[in-house]
C-alpha cells in the first residue's frame, strides 16, 4: 500500500515514521512536503511528531494552513484514512478533522515514558485489527497532550463512537493514576465520525520492533492495509 | 562614526594583560582598532585559545588504528566499520547556565549539535553531565529546573534523543554549576566535512539566523572569569537559542552535503563570526576577507565591532566551490533558510574585515591561532590536601541499621533515581534507542547494520577533590567499566576539563594530575581522546569548583542484540560479585551522606585488573552469558544490589545474598573499590560463566539467587524491594519540591 508521510519544517519523527512504514512493515512511503499540494496519489496518510514550525504559536497551529493541509483536508473528507500522532494529532485538532484540543500537560513539564492505552473502538480504518478492550504499550513523549473538549463535545464522541484510546493502568483500568497528562476522561486518542481519521498522543511508529521495546503499535498500520 | 580609541585600560576591560596588550601591539606595529582589540580579546581568551591548558593537553593519546579525527576539529571522528563513522564531542556551557539556567542550558545542546552535523554526520543522540550545588541551597532547585528545562525544550523539539547523562550535587558547585553537553552522530566515512577555509576567490556563505546584539563577549567576558557578585550583570552575555531554527538547519545542511558543492564548513559558536572565520582560514592555511556590510541582521545599526562578535545561534559559516553560490542558496531557499556571500578566500594569510568601505580588522592570522599567547603557568599541590585525605576508620562507628543506611543512600539526590530529570526528555526520537536512561550505558543501535554503539557519561569530582590524578583515571576506567558491563567495547572518548582559576597554583596542579592520571588509564585500557574542551574560570568569590574532568566514552558492539542492562531478570537467577572488595571508605558517598565527611583518599584502581574486568565482561557478554550486569560505583555492593532489584523499567525483583569477608561491615557493604561488577546468571549458564571466570584469572564469588520480594543480605539487613522502589524513584522531584517552596 501507499502512504504518504508529511514534512512540516520542524517535524522530528517524519523518518521514523517512514523508517516503520517501509523498513518494518514492507509498505511504500512517500514524503510529502508541506509546500506541496500534490498528494502522488498515496492511500493513506501520516501526519508525525515533532515541532511543526516550531509550535512557537499554539501547537499545530501554523501546520494547519500549510499547502499540503488543503488536499489531506480533501483527502480526509473523500474518506481517506489518516493518521496523527502526537503533533499530528495536535494538527488534526487545530485543522478540525478531529473534535477536541490539546493543551500542556498537567504537570506542565514534557513526559517521555511507555504507557499503556485501552482500544476503546474497532471500527475506526486504524483499530480494526485490534480486539475492543485490548492493552497496547506504547510510549508518549509531549509537552502538550492533555486532551480537552467542552461537554457537548464529550457526550458526542462518546455516543458516536470515537473515543479510540484510553489510558490506562496494567490491569486495564482507566484510573486517575494511570492519566499521565491530566487528559479529560484519560482519552488518548479520538476519531471523526466516518473513522478514517484518527488522532492519538503516544508514537505507534515508535513500537513496532521488540529491539526498541515492544510491537503493539503495527497494530495501527495493519489495521489499514492488511 | 569615529572609532573608539584604544589604550591599556581598555584591554584589560577586555580581560587582556598588559603583557597581551604589549604583545598585540608588537605584532601589528600600531595601536589596534577598537574592533581589533574585540578580535584580539576573544581569540586570545582562555575559552578560545587554550592558553593554560594547550601544553599538557599534548599527552593524552589521541591516536590509535580506528581514529580517523583526534582533537583539533570540531569534534572527534571513530571509524565504526561498515563505512560509517562515529562523530562526537562534549562541551560545557557552564557559566552561561549558571546566569540563565534555562537558555544557557538550551544553547549548550544547540552548540554541540552544531559542532556534530557540521561535520557531515546525522546527530543519533545526545548525554548529558550536570552538577549542581547542594540541595539545599537556596539557588539548586531553581537552576535545576531550569536548566533540565533548557535541555528537554531544546534537544526535544530539534529532535535528538537524549539518551543518557547523570545528575550530582555536591555544596562545591554552589556558586558554579557545570552543564557539559554532549552529541554524537553517524556520517558516512567517505563524506566528512572539515572547518577549512582554502582555494583562493571561493566564496565565504552565512547561512541561518540573523545576527543580533547577543552573547557579546559571552566566550572571553563569561567563560573566561571568576565569578563574582556583579556576575549577574553579565546576563546579556547569554544568548538565547531558536531549536527550530537549529532543527531545519540541520536538514538543509546536511542535505546541502549530500552534494559536491562546498570546501567547508563551521559552526559560529564561541565568539561567533571572528572564530569562525579565523579558525577555517588557519586551517586552510589561507586568509580570508569579510564584508560586514553584508551580514543579515535583526537590526539596522549594529556596529561593527558587535558584528564581530556576537554570539547569536543557529548561524554557520560555509566555503563554497567558486560557482556553486547560487546551487548552496536554492539548497538553503528549500528550508527557508537565508544564505548569503559575506566574503572570500584570499591567499594572504590575514583576517580582513570591512564596513561601510573602510578596512576596520587587519590581523594575521597566525597571530590569532598558532601564535596566540601560551602559558606554562605555576602548579603546586594545595597545602592542605594531605591532611583532607586522612581518614581514621578507627575512629568511624559502625552503623545500627543498615537497612536504614541503605534507604538514606538510595534516597540521596546523588544515588536516588534520576526519572524526573529524564523523562523530561525525549529519549526515543530517530528510533534508535535499545537501552534508554537509567542503567549503566546508553545503547543504540545504528540501522545501517547489526551493531550497536554504548555511550557513558562520568566523572566522581569527591575522587578528583581528594586525589585528581586517582580520580581521573577512575573515571576513564568507570566510563569504559559502564561499556564492558552493557557488552560494548570501549574505543574513544571526549573530555570536558571543568576547573577553576588556572592562575591559582594549585587549580594548575590539579589540572595537570587529572591530564596525567587520564593518560595512564586511556593508554592501559587502550582509548583515544578524540574530541572536548577545557573550561576553567569555575569560581565565585574566589571559590574553586572540585576538579571535574568528565569523561564520555564511546563503545562497539558488534551485535547490538547482545546488549547487557543493569537490572535482574528473572527469579532462580545466580547472583555474582566480577572482582574483590578491600576495606575503602575514603571518599566514599557512604562516608559523605552517613557520617557527613568527604575526605580519604579515593579507592585503589590497578588498571590491569580493570582491564581484564572489562575483557571478561565483553566475552560474556557476546556469549550471552549475563542476565544482568552492573558497575558497582557510588554506594557500593549494597547500593549495586538494591539497584539490580529496583531499576528495571517494568519488574521490581528481591534478592538473598551473603557478602563475605573480614573487612569491617560498612566497607563490605558500602565501600567503592574499583573494577568490580554485580551480575546475574541463569542457571543453565552458570557453567560456561564459571569456566571463562577461572581461565581468566578474574577473582570472583557466588553471592546468592535473586528470588522474593526483599533484598536480603544475611546478617546486615532484609528490605522490601517493592518500597525501597518507590522511595529511590520519588526521592529527588520530592527534595527539589520541598526546596522550592
Amino acid at each position: 500500500m501507499k502512504w504518504g508521510v508529511v514534512t512540516f519544517p520542524g517535524s522530528n519523527d517524519d523518518r521514523d515514521s517512514v523508517y516503520c512504514l517501509e523498513r518494518v512493515l514492507g509498505q511504500e512511503a512517500v514524503p510529502l512536503w508541506h509546500k506541496d499540494q500534490d498528494l502522488h496519489g498515496v492511500e493513506a496518510i501520516v501526519l508525525p511528531g515533532g515541532f511543526s514550525y516550531g509550535d512557537y504559536l499554539r501547537c499545530g497551529a501554523v501546520a494547519r494552513f500549510s499547502p499540503v493541509m488543503s488536499s489531506v483536508m480533501a483527502f480526509a473528507r473523500a474518506g481517506g484514512p489518516v493518521l496523527g500522532m502526537c503533533n499530528g494529532f495536535q494538527i488534526l485538532c487545530e485543522s478540525g478533522l478531529l473534535p477536541g484540543a490539546l493543551v500542556r500537560n498537567r504537570s506542565l513539564a514534557f513526559i517521555c515514558e511507555w504507557v499503556s492505552v485501552r482500544v476503546e473502538t474497532t471500527r475506526t480504518r486504524f483499530t480494526a485489527r485490534c480486539a475492543a478492550g485490548e492493552c497496547l504499550s506504547l510510549p508518549i513523549k509531549h509537552g502538550e497532550g492533555c486532551y480537552v473538549a467542552d461537554e457537548a463535545t464529550l457526550k458526542a464522541l462518546q455516543d458516536n463512537d470515537q473515543v479510540v484510546f484510553r489510558y490506562v493502568n496494567r490491569a486495564g483500568e482507566a484510573l486517575e493514576s494511570a492519566n499521565p497528562n491530566g487528559a479529560v476522561q484519560n482519552i488518548a486518542g479520538v476519531a471523526n465520525t466516518g473513522g478514517n481519521v484518527v488522532g492519538l498522543m503516544p508514537h505507534p511508529e515508535h513500537a513496532v520492533e521488540a529491539l526498541l521495546g515492544g510491537e503493539d503499535g503495527r497494530k495501527l498500520f495493519t489495521s489499514v492495509f492488511a | 562614526m569615529a572609532s573608539i580609541p584604544v589604550d591599556l585600560q581598555l584591554a584589560h576591560d577586555h580581560g587582556l594583560s598588559t603583557d597581551e596588550y604589549e604583545r598585540i601591539v608588537r605584532t601589528l606595529e600600531r595601536t589596534p582598532t577598537f574592533e581589533e582589540l574585540g578580535v584580539f580579546s576573544v581569540m586570545w581568551s582562555e575559552h578560545c585559545s587554550y592558553k593554560s591548558s594547550r601544553r599538557f593537553l599534548r599527552r593524552l593519546p589521541t591516536t590509535g588504528p580506528a581514529i580517523l579525527q583526534g582533537p583539533g576539529e570540531n569534534a572527534g571522528i571513530v571509524d565504526i566499520g561498515d563505512g560509517l563513522a562515529a562523530v562526537f564531542k562534549i562541551e560545557s556551557h557552564n557559566h552561561p547556565s549558571f546566569i540563565e539556567p534555562y537558555h544557557g542550558a538550551a544553547t549548550g545542546v544547540g552548540g554541540i549539535l552544531r559542532d556534530v552535523f557540521t561535520m557531515g554526520a546525522r546527530p543519533v543522540a545526545s548525554l548529558n553531565s550536570l552538577r549542581f550545588g547542594a540541595m539545599t541551597h537556596p539557588r539548586t532547585a531553581q537552576l535545576v529546573k531550569g536548566v533540565v528545562g533548557g535541555i528537554g525544550g531544546y534537544g526535544n523539539s530539534v529532535g535528538v534523543p537524549t539518551v543518557g547523562g547523570e545528575v550530582y550535587f555536591n555544596a562545591g558547585y554552589n556558586g558554579n554549576i557545570l552543564v557539559n553537553a554532549f552529541t554524537l552522530g553517524i556520517a558516512p566515512t567517505d563524506r566528512i566535512f572539515r572547518a577549512t577555509a582554502a582555494g583562493v576567490g571561493n566564496p565565504v556563505i552565512y547561512v541561518g539566523s540573523r545576527t543580533g546584539r547577543d552573547g557579546i563577549h559571552g566566550a572571553s567576558l563569561l567563560a573566561s572569569r571568576e565569578f563574582d557578585d556583579k556576575s549577574e550583570e553579565l546576563r546579556p552575555a547569554v544568548q538565547v537559542g531558536d531549536p527550530f531554527t537549529e532543527n531545519i538547519l540541520i536538514e538543509a545542511c546536511l542535505s546541502l552535503m549530500r552534494q559536491d558543492l562546498i570546501i567547508g564548513i563551521q559552526d559560529m559558536g564561541a565568539a561567533g563570526l571572528t572564530s569562525s572565520s579565523v579558525e577555517m582560514a588557519d586551517r586552510g592555511k589561507a586568509g580570508i576577507v569579510l564584508d560586514l556590510d553584508t551580514i543579515p541582521t535583526r537590526e539596522a545599526g549594529i556596529p561593527p565591532y558587535e558584528l564581530l562578535l556576537s554570539e547569536s545561534q543557529e548561524r554557520m559559516l560555509i566555503v563554497a566551490k567558486e560557482g556553486c553560490e547560487e546551487a548552496v542558496q536554492d539548497v538553503f531557499a528549500t528550508w527557508d533558510l537565508q544564505a548569503v556571500v559575506i566574503g572570500e578566500v584570499t591567499d594572504d594569510g590575514l583576517f580582513r574585515t570591512t564596513w561601510r568601505g573602510e578596512e576596520v580588522v587587519r590581523i594575521p592570522v597566525a597571530a590569532l591561532t598558532s601564535q596566540a599567547p601560551a602559558y606554562e603557568r605555576p602548579a603546586a599541590r594545595p597545602a592542605d590536601l594531605t591532611a583532607q585525605q586522612r581518614l581514621d576508620l578507627g575512629a568511624l562507628p559502625l552503623p545500627t541499621d543498615y537497612a536504614a543506611v541503605l534507604t538514606t543512600l538510595l534516597t540521596t539526590p546523588n544515588l536516588a533515581s534520576k526519572e524526573w530529570v529524564y523523562r523530561q526528555y525525549d529519549f526515543l526520537v530517530g528510533g534508535n534507542t535499545v537501552v534508554r536512561p537509567g542503567s549503566d550505558a546508553a545503547i543504540i543501535r545504528l540501522k545501517a547494520s547489526d551493531k550497536g554503539l554504548g555511550i557513558s557519561v562520568d566523572c566522581n569530582s569527591r575522587y578528583c577533590a581528594l586525589d585528581p590524578y586517582r580520580g581521573a583515571a577512575i573515571a576513564v576506567a568507570e566510563s569504559a567499566r559502564n561499556l564492558a558491563v552493557s557488552g560494548a567495547r570501549p574505543v574513544a572518548l571526549s573530555d570536558c576539563l571543568n576547573f577553576g582559576n588556572p592562575e591559582k597554583p594549585e587549580v594548575m596542579w590539579q589540572f595537570v594530575q587529572a591530564i596525567d592520571g587520564m593518560r595512564a588509564a586511556c593508554e592501559a585500557l587502550e582509548v583515544a581522546v578524540v574530541s572536548g574542551n577545557v573550561s576553567f574560570y569555575n569560581e565565585t568569590d574566589g571559590q574553586a569548583i572540585p576538579p571535574t574532568p568528565t569523561v564520555a566514552m564511546v563503545g562497539i558492539m558488534d551485535a547490538v542484540t547482545h546488549h547487557v542492562t543493569q537490572w535482574f531478570k528473572h527469579p532462580g537467577d545466580l547472583i555474582v560479585l566480577l572482582g574483590e572488595t578491600h576495606e575503602e571508605l575514603g571518599a566514599s558517598e557512604y562516608l559523605a551522606a552517613i557520617h557527613h565527611q568527604e575526605c580519604g583518599r579515593p579507592p585503589r584502581l590497578d588498571l590491569e585488573r580493570e582491564k581484564l574486568l572489562q575483557q571478561v565482561c565483553l566475552r560474556a557478554a557476546q556469549a550471552g552469558l549475563f542476565s544482568s550486569a552492573h558497575d558497582v560505583a557510588e554506594g557500593g555492593l549494597a547500593v549495586a544490589l538494591a539497584e539490580a532489584c529496583i531499576s528495571h523499567p517494568q519488574q521490581t525483583l528481591g534478592a538473598r545474598v551473603t557478602l563475605t569477608g573480614d573487612l569491617r561491615p560498612d566497607a563490605l557493604l558500602f565501600g567503592e573499590s574499583q573494577s568490580r561488577a554485580v551480575v546475574s546468571v541463569r542457571p543453565a549458564n552458570w557453567e560456561r560463566l564459571k569456566a571463562l571466570l577461572r581461565t581468566s584469572g578474574l577473582p570472583f564469588s557466588v553471592l546468592g539467587e535473586v528470588r522474593g520480594t526483599d533484598l536480603e543480605i544475611v546478617g546486615s539487613m532484609k528490605i522490601a524491594t517493592a518500597a525501597l522502589r518507590q522511595q529511590w524513584q520519588t526521592a529527588l522531584a520530592q527534595q527539589l519540591l520541598t526546596v522550592a517552596t
